[in-house]
């Protein structure tokens, strides 16, 4: 047979690797900073862009997007080639791909933290990086398709499986999220209201987590463990049935963020119940994993890298252990909202995602530069100092959680709350906080360790340069099955069918959650006493979703006694038809927010929000001291916001359009009466009122400032149906 | 925890056939996925995972 001559493209996998590390660091530096914001909430004060709320999706679509993401086209560009025998099918679409993508995180660098978000977690993006990412995404998979369809070998190896189950999952969860009506180049609501949007962002972003974050993954660990311990992997009949079942069930899994949540029970249980399935084919996966490296454990303990992915697959292991308990409803009920959840995902983030990548990142630098790593005691110092550093993140958030959990449960003999006072339950687990900040710390440290690392051993090594290599041409066959060709045999070497049947194993799941949610009525009974936001509470309310107050505070109170004593009436399906996006939240770092509505005065509000430690001493809550600046905000935009809202089914009429402004203006003059109820703000309002006549500035007055807007959307929270509720329990 | 499913099944017509078909789907899938991978020879299976071996 011919041997054909052809080169391996090194250059474009250096390029992703280089990003990824240049990412991480930036990713897990914010991520260490929100850590020490916990602990000093007012260290950025009076810093919009720097504060907690905006910089939250910054670090988890850095960590995700860029230092993941990046990691992930690294390693599919050199496993890929390698497995399919022939270069990359375009070296421009590989470029496109390598430059769009970065071009992607720093516009998304740039936005969230100016305040661009659609608040739909790890979905936070505007609609104009949203397109983006769908065309470079495209790009990605043509790229991969081709390349598969040009290769010189016969059958597709199982990790370029994952991979193709990876760009059709994540181009389909995206395109579906995202459907949102612009109103602005960088504003637009979600298609989706309320228990819908909650069901459509959830099912995108537990499947974010399964197809971003943990199949790709598991393709670079078929290819990449066996390939480093020098040993086949453990079955591959095994990682056959692991591939089909992971993606056929991890899909349906979603609704487990939103149980005792006002989401229709039968896809909550449906979402438990795949849940605890998931269990199997994560678990096989694992132990395929580890089992490749059977008779060379002696390896692990001398070389770094064959640690790193021992520890991460490990992670994967206890992560997707811990994924189905937290999905039974009596374990969620402690979990949910609290720190576990936190802890939960840096397992899998540190140890599966991070390990993961740090192994091949030291196996590959030396590979492509030809020379040995700089340091395999750093790389060694590494792996210990980020072990340790995973344990100091995570075992504490795990205290904190149940602790934390226990506290808002807890009940007096005379049925009153023992911790009546949320802050309380927030002042217990500092010290758990400040673990963590150093865990964080640690971790990070290895990282720089890890630069430094791959710093000196490029410096020393050769230039990248792409790989020749030869490999006979493949002889065409039909596509039609050979004669004693097995039909696995025939599909497994059609990417197009194959590809398509995986869109199958994953689209029913989700069509079968998301259908009836969306066409059947009476999965949101509705409730004639809730009414639409007035103009002023939309602009508060966009305001609520620009500093991400949502990272901190859920709207959903869930049917628990404890809960309903503290918060008030547990939330109900009909109350969230009008929200475009859903705000419901999944952290309570603060307490929930949707019977906010009348607990206190404007005056409580507005003195809260200036400076949080006033009204509530101890409090972590930063101050948002840019929302009493001395301008008006800007309301140019919303009739056309209206607009769109109607264009989504809320029901303004064209009268509560061309009314807006006076009614907005109604609405703030008199929460601004309401506050010069306080003498302390008629002192300084006076005063200040004085000191831009002195300077000769334009003096704004408070109602037209965003803090009005903000308090007139808090004041709204939960308070449709909880006039009525009082009633009816007179 | 099966009250939280009685419910609303029973408001459903023709709703005993839904149990039938979920049982057959997820039966007829992981019995396509045993036939998969058990119809492959033991020498075939060694060769496809030798590939991230073979090269270089």
């Amino acid at each position: 047979m011919e041997m054909q001559q052809f080169y391996y493209d090194n250059k474009i996998v250096k390029k992703f690797l280089y990003a990824s590390i240049l990412f991480g660091v930036v990713g897990m530096l914010v991520g260490l900073i929100l850590a020490i914001l916990f602990l000093f909430p007012n260290l950025t004060d009076g810093i919009s862009f720097l504060s907690f709320g905006r910089l939250r999706p910054l670090h988890t679509n850095a960590v995700i997007f860029a230092f993941v993401g990046n990691a992930i086209f690294a390693g599919v560009y050199y496993s890929m080639q390698r497995l399919l025998k022939t270069r990359m099918y375009s070296d421009l679409l590989s470029n496109i791909n390598f430059w769009g993508w970065q071009l992607i995180i720093v516009a998304a660098a740039i936005t969230l933290p100016l305040g661009y978000s659609t608040s739909k977690e790890y979905a936070e993006l505007e609609w104009p990086i949203d397109i983006a990412i769908a065309l470079i995404w495209v790009v990605f998979g043509l790229n991969m398709i081709m390349t598969i369809v040009k290769r010189r070998e016969r059958h597709i190896y199982v990790a370029i499986w994952f991979y193709i189950a990876t760009f059709v999952t994540v181009a389909v969860l995206h395109i579906f999220n995202s459907l949102e009506l612009p109103v602005s180049a960088l504003k637009s609501y979600s298609v989706y209201a309320g228990v819908q949007d909650a069901l459509v962002q959830w099912w995108y972003g537990h499947n974010a987590v399964a197809f971003f974050l943990t199949t790709p993954f598991l393709g670079l660990m078929y290819y990449f463990v066996p390939k480093v311990a020098n040993r086949p992997v453990y079955s591959y009949r095994l990682s056959i049935i692991h591939f089909w079942s992971l993606i056929f069930i991890y899909i349906w899994a979603g609704p487990h963020h939103l149980l005792y949540s006002a989401l229709p029970d039968w896809a909550q249980n449906l979402g438990v119940v795949f849940s605890v399935m998931l269990i199997a084919p994560s678990w096989g996966g694992m132990i395929n994993g580890l089992l490749t490296l059977r008779g060379v454990w002696d390896k692990v303990r001398t070389d770094a890298v064959l640690k790193f992915f021992v520890v991460g697959i490990t992670g994967y292991g206890m992560a997707t252990f811990e994924g189905p308990m937290l999905s039974l409803k009596n374990v969620n009920a402690i979990a949910h909202f609290t720190d576990w959840i936190i802890a939960h995902v840096h397992v899998g983030a540190l140890a599966w995602n991070g390990f993961m990548t740090f192994g091949m990142i030291y196996w590959l630098i030396p590979r492509m530069t030809k020379t040995k790593l700089y340091s395999e005691k750093l790389a060694n110092f590494h792996f210990w100092i980020g072990t340790l550093g995973i344990v100091l993140y995570s075992l504490p958030l795990y205290v904190a959680g149940f602790t934390q959990a226990s506290m808002w449960k807890q009940f007096n003999p005379d049925g009153t709350l023992v911790y009546g006072n949320f802050l309380e339950t927030v002042t217990q687990i500092m010290p758990m906080y400040w673990m963590r900040a150093i865990g964080g710390t640690l971790y990070f440290t290895g990282l720089i360790v890890l630069v430094f690392n791959v710093i000196k051993t490029v410096s020393a090594g050769s230039k990248v340069e792409d790989e020749l290599a030869e490999a006979p041409a493949l002889a065409i066959i039909s596509a039609k099955r050979q004669k004693g060709e097995k039909w696995h045999s025939w599909l497994e070497r059609r990417p197009i069918q194959f590809m398509l049947l995986s869109i199958v194993a994953i689209l029913i799941g989700g069509i079968v959650q998301i259908i009836p949610t969306i066409v059947i009525k009476s999965n949101i009974p509705t409730i004639a006493a809730v009414k639409p936001y007035s103009p002023l509470e939309l602009q508060g309310r966009d305001l609520y979703i620009r500093e991400g107050c949502v990272g901190c505070h859920s709207q959903m109170i869930r049917p628990f006694r404890s809960e309903v004593e503290r918060y008030g009436e547990y939330s109900k399906a009909g109350e969230y038809v009008y929200d475009h996006p859903f705000l419901w939240g999944s952290k309570r770092t603060g307490p929930d927010l949707h019977r906010e509505g009348g607990k206190y005065n404007d005056n409580w509000h507005f003195n809260h929000m200036w400076d949080p430690q006033s009204t509530s001493p101890g409090s972590i809550m930063p101050g948002y001291k840019w929302l009493y600046d001395n301008k008006a905000m800007d309301h140019s935009l919303i009739e056309k916001k209206m607009e769109a809202m109607v264009t989504l089914g809320v029901p303004y009429t064209d009268e509560d359009i061309k009314n807006a402004r006076s009614n907005m203006d109604a609405q703030a003059a008199g929460i601004e009466k309401s506050l010069y109820g306080d003498p302390d703000f008629v002192k300084s309002y006076e005063e200040s009122k004085n000191n831009a006549r002195v300077r000769g500035e334009e003096f704004v007055p408070m109602k037209d400032r965003e803090i009005v807007a903000l308090i007139s959307y808090l004041q709204r929270l939960g308070k449709d149906i909880k006039v009525k509720e009082t009633v009816q329990n007179k | 925890m099966l009250k939280f499913v009685k419910g609303h099944m029973d408001s459903i017509s023709g709703i005993e056939i839904y149990p039938i078909i979920s049982l057959s789907i997820f039966f007829i899938f992981f019995i396509v996925l045993l036939v998969w991978v058990f119809t492959y020879s033991k020498t075939k299976i060694n060769e496809l995972s030798e590939m991230p071996l073979k090269e270089d």
